[in-house]
């Protein structure tokens, strides 16, 4: 856990600070609760257990709650990639505008303005690509033959994410995992931004199950996706500990999963992301069928 | 067939010169292994004759192979794109002109047939050199960002089946793109790697930019986990990938892996039957079937069944099993014998399970490794031979109702390397091809291979591209 | 439409269809089979013994005929281990100057009737032209389908005109044309195919050899996978003739290894299989001496007829 004040920690200590608005009203305020969410829902960890996260009492998930989140997930992800383009992008866009009309939820949990600004023109970015991304990775192969012969990207399946701490990191790695057809098991130690996020998710049009988020620690949960069989990929951007990534990376071969490793730096998550977030999570079918009659 | 029994028409060895022995090609020279090396024989497997005594790279020769690369690197990868493009053409060139040469000796070493060495594998080769080269100096074009830069060394292995074409499936691209290789070719069939180093010292190719070191799988797993190589790529059975994912975890080196596979091959009944009973046959038979996409799980529609098995098995009487060099055989030698062992133990888990087996009458030779063209019928998905990869000529066929069915089978895999349908129906065509979880699917043709065209797998046969645009990207930064 | 036209439209497009990109790569890989020494000459004596000799000119004489008619019962005449052909094949007009050469010899008289090449004639013409030709001495009538009526879907007009047509022929074998180069698909050739065997055709035959494309291997293919189909449903065993274009001996054994790989030995028989050719004779002779004498011949050593 953080051992320097966060900015939430600070951000919330500030509004302790002040008289609370609540006893000005007179009355006293109703605190949010913070759960996962999976398949849609806000289950408590099945565990029952919770950890203190700047003062708030947060589900600390256990390997059964990433066990469901998964199968969430693979239920989920036929009919997400099934969805079409347009119908994708429409949502990532409104996640977008939930996000935008959150936004003072999301200050006060401490993202800063810039950051959030970034994080909302992000998921505009990518609802953009959802149409586009097939076009600009797949191919017409001119094959040596009278054959029609084309390449287009598709979903690897379930994505086991352990996010990066900022909401422009989480943010970055979600994105470009759902707006293709992937469903996502995201690993959370940002879990009041992170939940919050997922409040948006659950009333933006985004199915349940396709993004399913974790709070808790990342070192318990992330070996149980890790060695999962029925998770196909398995991104580490937010690992910041190079062994725990070794040994993730490790277990991932057991089922040749796709690893996104952790950055090499630091990661500058306000930079162009390019291609890759997306194209490291797709396959490539290419199709062949004869011409002629 | 008794009144045009085809007289013998072998393919005349005598175009082909191996040497009774051959070293490590390493920095552009021909030399023996270290004293942490050593020697092995490949033999003919349609004749057990050995063919040549080969160097085994030990460790210290991985080191000198990898230096090599390493100080060809920089030179290499500062080359103008069009320069290297005009190694590649030359070398394309080359495998053209020696195409004869390389075919008889791919069929002796791997003992497939000379008919499918020469009118597949080599023109391939030839072919993916020419494609790639073409792509050296047009790399930014290649839709993996505007300044696409080569990785380094790239440590590659590769199989029995295909030998000369895996091998331009790897070096071709990799070269393009400015990297430098270290190839391991497999045990049994190191031959016609050596011969294109050959190739290499006649095109004038910068010693070291191409290395081929021989030797076992000690030899290749030494090789992918050298902390000096950038870049692995491996082609081969699904376990040692596993193995060398797992090595190459917690390291910068890039990976990408072309594993096994147990493609269904459906056939619905409005299929045009003929084409598909070839489709079938071409799908398993097809280089003895020691093919990682090959249409091993055969799905019949039910109310196509008995019209398909006995067109099958018609047409499977007609298969020529025998001598790979001569002309008009079919199907060739299995490559060692362990992997007939392998074949065989498999098939006879088959039979112990209740499948039933079934091959036309084929008398095969008494030398060599031999497996007849085989059929399983009565399989199910529980069945070990509808899950587990034979890498052999035997078929399990299974059966469905429904495209959902045919679907849920098909999918019901680890592997997903390719899929075959065959239907007159376009939209069935469609959407079948949508639902397979497939890299490679076939639409009324099967093993299809073309340079242009990406090749990989979904989920445990693998990841990454070979062929086409695509393949760049395993080579790029 | 009558009942039985729709039965006979519903079972022709009720056959599996053809790909063409897939029957054409089984030719050419069947097409590069090796076929050499000992089998090599089988096949040719074979192929000569396939042949029907044709000649289908305005200009034919009976001096022509006779020119030919003697060349196909002694194709060598310096080699009596040489076989005869098949058949001679001429227009109508034609038939009794063949008639008198080859009278018990065992080569067969083969004439083209019913309209030959366009088959654009009323029926009644068509059937008086068979019958000419049939009371002239052949034993063999090679007839053209309707080929517009074949395209224009009009499957029962094609079937009764053949039915009329082999009544016509009485002991006389009938062959069916279905010229396949003006068919445009291996669809129709298929088609075309049982049709023709459905309405009684003792041989179904590639072309008339006067349209631009006339046999190749693939169509032919497509027959003998046909009269396969249809001999293992009916039980009756059904002859092929791929006719215009096949000059060679290369060509000619390519044809026979398509035999022995398809149907096998049953068809490899003049009863059941047959070239329609006039140059290919003089290739396999220019070979076959070859194989004898172990050097290569020159046209000037063969008759020209």
């Amino acid at each position: 856990m953080p051992k320097s004040p966060s900015p939430a920690k600070a951000a919330k200590a500030e509004r302790s600070a002040s008289p609370a608005e609540s006893d000005r009203r007179g009355r006293l305020a109703v605190r949010k609760t913070y759960k996962l969410y999976i398949g849609g829902a806000f289950p408590r960890s099945e565990s029952g257990r919770t950890y203190l996260v700047d003062g708030d009492n947060v589900a600390l998930a256990s390997r059964k709650d990433a066990r469901d989140a998964v199968v969430a997930a693979r239920k989920a992800q036929t009919k997400w990639a099934a969805a079409t383009a347009y119908n994708r992008g429409q949502v990532l866009y409104r996640i977008a505008e939930m996000v935008e009309a959150r936004r003072d939820e999301f200050l006060a949990l401490g993202v800063a303005a810039g950051e959030l600004d970034a994080a909302v023109d992000r998921w505009v970015w990518y609802a953009g690509w959802s149409d586009k991304i097939a076009q600009v990775h797949g191919s017409a192969n001119p094959v040596a033959g009278p054959y029609f012969n084309i390449s287009a990207p598709e979903p690897t399946g379930v994505v086991g994410v352990v996010a990066p701490a900022s909401f422009l990191g989480l943010v970055s790695v979600i994105a470009p995992a759902i707006v293709t057809g992937n469903t996502v098991v995201v690993l959370t130690a940002t879990p009041q931004v992170a939940v919050t996020l997922a409040e948006v998710l659950a009333t933006s049009d985004v199915p349940g199950g396709v993004v399913n988020i974790l709070t808790g620690h990342a070192a318990e949960t992330a070996p149980w996706l890790a060695s999962h069989d029925d998770v196909n990929a398995l991104d580490l951007t937010g690992v910041a500990d190079p062994e725990l990534a070794t040994e993730l990376e490790r277990s991932a071969a057991g089922s040749l999963k796709r690893v996104v490793r952790p950055p090499a730096d630091t990661p500058d998550f306000t930079a162009d992301p390019g291609l890759r977030p997306m194209t490291a999570l797709l396959e490539t079918k290419t199709v062949w069928h004869p011409k002629g009659f | 067939m008794s009144f045009l029994e085809y007289a013998p028409a072998p393919e005349s060895r005598s175009v082909v010169d191996i040497a009774p022995s051959y070293g490590l090609f390493i920095d552009g020279a021909f030399g023996p292994a270290s004293s942490s090396g050593g020697v092995f024989k490949t033999v003919n497997p349609a004749s057990e004759e050995v063919l040549a005594e080969v160097a085994s790279a030990g460790a210290e020769d991985v080191d000198r192979a990898v230096a090599a690369a390493r100080r060809a690197f920089g030179p290499w990868s500062a080359l103008p794109g069009a320069e290297r493009a005009k190694y590649l053409f030359r070398i394309a060139r080359i495998i053209q002109e020696r195409s004869r040469e390389l075919a008889v000796l791919e069929s002796l070493d791997n003992g497939k047939p000379i008919r499918e060495s020469r009118d597949v594998d080599v023109p391939l080769v030839a072919a993916h050199f020419f494609y790639y080269a073409g792509w050296a100096d047009k790399l930014k074009y290649a839709g993996h960002g505007s300044d696409p830069r080569p990785l380094g060394v790239a440590a590659q292995v590769i199989p029995w089946n295909f030998p000369l074409l895996m091998l331009a499936w790897k070096i071709a691209p990799a070269l393009a793109a400015g990297n430098t290789v270290v190839l391991k070719p497999a045990e049994t069939t190191p031959l016609s790697a050596l011969f294109f180093a050959d190739i290499c010292q006649q095109a004038d190719l910068p010693p070291g930019v191409v290395n081929i070191i021989t030797g076992a799988g000690e030899t290749g797993r030494t090789l992918v986990e050298h902390p000096g190589v950038d870049k692995v790529a491996f082609t081969g059975s699904t376990e040692v990938g596993r193995q060398i994912a797992r090595s190459v975890a917690g390291t910068s080196k890039r990976l990408t892996l072309e594993l096994g596979g147990k493609a269904a091959n459906i056939v619905f009944d409005d299929a045009p039957i003929d084409q598909a009973v070839e489709g079938i046959v071409n799908g398993i038979f097809f280089n003895q079937g020691h093919v990682c996409c090959a249409g091993s799980r055969l799905l019949v529609q039910e109310s196509a069944y008995d019209e398909v098995l006995t067109a099958l098995k018609r047409r499977m009487a007609t298969l020529r099993v025998g001598d790979p060099l001569d002309k008009n055989t079919d199907v060739g030698a299995i490559n060692s014998a362990a992997q007939l062992a392998r074949i065989r133990e498999l098939s006879d888990v088959g039979a112990a399970e209740g499948a039933e087996r079934w091959s036309p009458p084929c008398e095969l030779p008494a030398q060599g490794f031999w497996f007849a063209p085989t059929i399983f019928t009565g399989v199910t998905q529980a069945h070990r031979i509808a899950r587990e990869e034979i890498f052999g000529p035997v078929l399990s066929v299974l059966t469905f109702r429904t495209p959902d069915e045919a679907i849920e089978k098909a999918n019901n895999t680890p592997y997903g390397l390719s899929a075959g349908i065959w239907t007159e129906k376009g939209s069935l065509i469609l959407a079948m091809a949508d639902k397979l979880r497939a890299g490679v699917v076939w639409a009324n043709t099967f093993n299809k291979f073309d340079p242009t065209s990406p090749f990989g797998g979904y989920k445990e046969s693998g990841y990454g591209r070979e062929g086409g645009r695509h393949g760049l990207e395993a080579y790029l930064a | 439409m009558s009942g039985s036209a729709f039965n006979l439209r519903s079972f022709l497009h009720g056959l599996p269809g053809v790909d063409k990109v897939g029957v054409e790569a089984r030719a050419a890989a069947l097409g590069t089979r090796s076929v050499k020494t000992t089998a090599k000459a089988a096949a040719i004596d074979l192929a000569i013994r396939m042949v029907d000799l044709t000649t289908l000119e305005g200009a034919d004489t009976p001096g022509k005929v006779r020119a030919l008619s003697a060349k196909a019962l002694r194709p060598d005449p310096s080699d009596p281990t040489c076989p005869s052909v098949a058949a001679i094949c001429v227009y109508p007009a034609m038939v009794p100057v063949a008639a008198e050469v080859l009278a018990g010899s065992g080569v067969h008289l083969a004439s083209v009737a019913t309209a030959f090449p366009s088959g654009q004639a009323p029926l009644d013409v068509k059937l008086a032209d068979t019958r000419d030709a049939v009371a002239g001495g052949a034993d063999e009538i090679d007839m053209v389908i309707s080929r517009g009526a074949f395209l224009s879907g009009r499957y029962d007009f094609v079937y009764d005109e053949i039915v009329a047509v082999k009544e016509a022929c009485g002991s006389a074998h009938l062959k069916v044309i279905l010229e396949t180069g003006e068919l445009g698909t291996y669809d129709n050739v298929r088609r075309a195919s049982w049709l023709a065997m459905l309405a009684g055709a003792d041989f179904i035959k590639t072309s008339t050899g006067k349209v631009p494309v006339a046999a190749t291997l693939p169509v032919t293919l497509v027959m003998l996978e046909a009269v396969r189909d249809f001999r293992a449903q009916t039980g009756r065993q059904v002859g092929v003739k791929p006719a215009g274009g096949i000059r060679t001996t290369k060509d000619a054994i390519k044809y026979l290894v398509l035999i022995n790989e398809t149907v096998g030995d049953d068809w490899l028989d003049p009863d059941w299989f047959r070239f329609g050719a006039s140059s290919l004779l003089n290739d396999l002779l220019m070979q076959r001496t070859k194989l004898t004498t172990g050097h290569y011949a020159g046209p000037d050593y063969f008759t020209l007829d």
